[in-house]
């Protein structure tokens, strides 16, 4: 266990904790550089969906893993994101701004649906935005003139300045440096004060707002980050379909992106990346173990969403850090070796008083 | 009188979404855990019903109680083994275990019961009850009279029971309840049952009209609609909301264009959470510190 001896404010709000730390992330970073080198393209194109997947979760972790907000509707900025960028491609807007606007609209839709939603927590909040992703299914199915209904519309090639990053490795970086672009300013959001805001507010809402905290305010600006995140996840979602139609952004596509996050790790910037990096790897897992198990078992028709939902217990029932938490306690164990405690991250369990009052 | 037919075949609907409804309050009442998984249940309560009628060749009332018991089982075990480690996490935790919960039971339904649809024996098929130019199905007024004989039974029993009471303790303060000799696990795994046997019964009389198929559970997502627009944590409440998303769904089907009946549901709910969070008959305060 490494101790930091902290004497200056800036050593605090640091990215990088320490030159172990730069170390690492730089060997990360030159190895996601030279990656087109040496992956084939199919590999290339799922790196840069664990990167879209990334940045969507980047946006839903701001909401759950920060602010302490649940979002059962997700897919709904997802879709708000790959329609607007396809619209206003065809309108004919360069591929940045493009991006940025649909980023913006994606966010105007959430503070939409964060404002009048800001009463209410837990299970309401949730079943609000699920209700609010299922309407826009149906907007985008018979908004024809738009959205091209059920018979789905193509995406415009991503063309900016004379080169074509629609596929293969330009489109990796595309995403690539989207991504970077994404957590920096994520990170960045997360030690300013409204950043602090938020994690006030998920730990206690109540106290934060004895601390002067405007609760609506920051609630409203966390709904809106987060569904611009995921905007912009969206328009890039938009290229590497190439076709988009209203069964891309499902119940499950929502359900599949809190999973990420909760797998992942909640609270927890590289936890986002675990969990992109699983859900992208486990239908791959399943496609080759259809092919080896006995038909019986590998034909079964929903064998996806149904191991996708068997992890989820297992992870909550298990290991509720995720898979950042489980590295971290790898870590510590073998930095502590002979003397590591279980009991140090024994779970804090409460036990509840109702809110009803009959 | 078309209107009237309409209402009916609403009233109908409706009353399926609070069945489940009742499903979702009864589990919410006693544990403060919220179960979204409560219309798989009632879908797993159909195939079981198709298993016993249909495939084992039980009678109808012999196979409907051999379904609500099997089922009542399912709960208990789902309780003792997912839910019960869960007792004292976020709610939060609860909410995604009870999705994946939906999703596993989907998987299994599809791998036992295969993914085409099926329809269920039962003894009303095809009879019509005629009042004047009304022509309301058997089983349109078997699951009103199911509906209605249910919640009055579980009002009763939340009312004046000492069981139903203890269950009301339970879910508002675990730990008093515990210290009053209140056997708070044990009621946690009876309400399991109790709930999963509702979503049973609301299965064996849907099944009817409806075909079974592993995704019909996804009504319990506007059977929540229902519970909330109800108030939740009201029995009363679920049915008077799944009545009142059942009459709107049927009436936007008729006057509205195509979409807006799939809708009606998510509206009404959106536009009650503006008005009125707390629903209808409201149980819930804000948590003081």
């Amino acid at each position: 266990m490494r101790f930091i001896f902290k004497t200056r404010y800036q050593q605090d709000i640091d990215l990088f904790k320490h030159n172990g730390q730069r170390f690492w992330y730089g060997v990360l970073a030159v190895l996601v550089l030279v990656a087109p080198l040496f992956l084939d393209t199919f590999y290339l194109g799922e790196l840069s969906l664990v990167y879209i997947y990334a940045i969507a979760g980047i946006g839903l972790m701001l909401l759950v893993g920060y602010t302490g907000l649940v979002s059962l509707g997700h897919a709904a900025f997802l879709a708000i994101g790959a329609y607007a960028h396809s619209w206003f491609m065809r309108q004919g807007l360069p591929l940045p701004l493009s991006m940025l606007a649909a980023g913006l609209v994606s966010a105007a839709a959430g503070a939409m649906v964060g404002r009048p939603t800001l009463r209410m927590t837990g299970i309401y909040l949730a079943i609000a935005t699920l209700a609010f992703a299922i309407i826009v299914e149906q907007i985008i199915a018979h908004w024809e003139p738009v959205t091209g209904g059920f018979r789905g519309q193509l995406v415009p090639d991503a063309v900016f300045a004379g080169v074509d990053l629609s596929r293969g490795a330009p489109f990796y970086y595309l995403c690539l440096l989207s991504t970077v672009l994404c957590l920096l300013a994520a990170l960045n959001l997360l030690r300013s004060s409204s950043g602090r805001a938020m994690i006030a507010i998920r730990d206690s809402e109540v106290s934060a707002q004895s601390m002067g905290i405007d609760l609506a305010r920051t609630k409203t600006v966390a709904f809106a980050v987060s569904a611009g995140f995921t905007g912009v996840a969206g328009a890039l979602f938009a290229h590497k379909l190439g076709y988009l139609a209203p069964d891309a952004f499902t119940m499950l596509t929502s359900i599949q992106l809190l999973l990420m996050v909760v797998v992942g790790g909640l609270g927890s910037m590289p936890g986002v990346f675990y969990g992109a990096i699983f859900i992208v790897v486990l239908p791959q897992f399943i496609a080759i173990m259809r092919d080896t198990l006995p038909a019986a078992v590998g034909q079964i028709p929903g064998l996806e969403p149904g191991l996708f939902g068997l992890i989820l217990i297992l992870f909550l029932i298990y290991e509720p850090e995720g898979i950042r938490g489980r590295w971290v306690k790898i870590r510590q164990f073998f930095s502590e070796f002979p003397l590591y405690r279980k009991a140090t991250h024994k779970r804090q369990k409460s036990y509840l008083r109702t809110e009803r009052v009959r | 009188m078309e209107i009237l037919q309409i209402l009916i075949s609403g009233v109908s609907q409706g009353c399926v979404y609070g069945l489940i409804a009742m499903g979702f309050v009864l589990i919410y009442k006693a544990t403060e855990m919220v179960n979204f998984a409560q219309g798989e249940l009632m879908m797993l309560g159909a195939y079981f019903a198709y298993t016993f009628i249909n495939i084992l060749g039980m009678g109808y009332l012999f196979g409907f109680m051999a379904t609500v018991l099997s089922m009542g089982l399912v709960g208990v075990v789902l309780e003792r083994g997912i839910l019960r480690p869960m007792i004292g996490e976020p709610p939060f935790a609860v909410l995604m275990i009870t999705i994946g919960l939906g999703f596993v039971l989907r998987a299994i339904a599809g791998a036992v019961w295969g993914t085409e649809t099926k329809s269920l024996s039962n003894p009303f098929t095809g009879q019509v009850a005629r009042v004047g130019e009304l022509a309301v199905g058997y089983e349109n007024l078997a699951i009103i009279a199911g509906t209605t004989v249910l919640c009055i039974g579980f009002y009763l029993f939340f009312r004046f029971t000492r069981l139903g009471i203890a269950m009301q303790a339970a879910s508002q303060n675990q730990l008093a309840a515990y210290y009053v000799g209140i056997p708070v696990k044990r009621i946690y795994s009876l309400v399991w049952a109790l709930s999963a046997a509702l979503a049973a019964v609301a299965g064996v009389l849907v099944a009817p009209v409806s075909l079974l198929e592993p995704v019909m559970g996804f009504i319990g997502i506007k059977a929540f609609c229902a519970a909330i627009v109800g108030g939740f944590g009201s029995l009363p409440g679920a049915i008077l909301g799944g009545l009142i998303v059942g009459i709107a769904e049927q009436f936007a089907g008729l006057y509205l264009p195509p979409g807006f009946a799939a809708t009606t549901a998510y509206v009404i709910l959106l536009v009650m959470l503006l008005v009125r969070p707390q629903g209808l008959f409201a149980t819930m305060q804000q948590k003081k510190v």
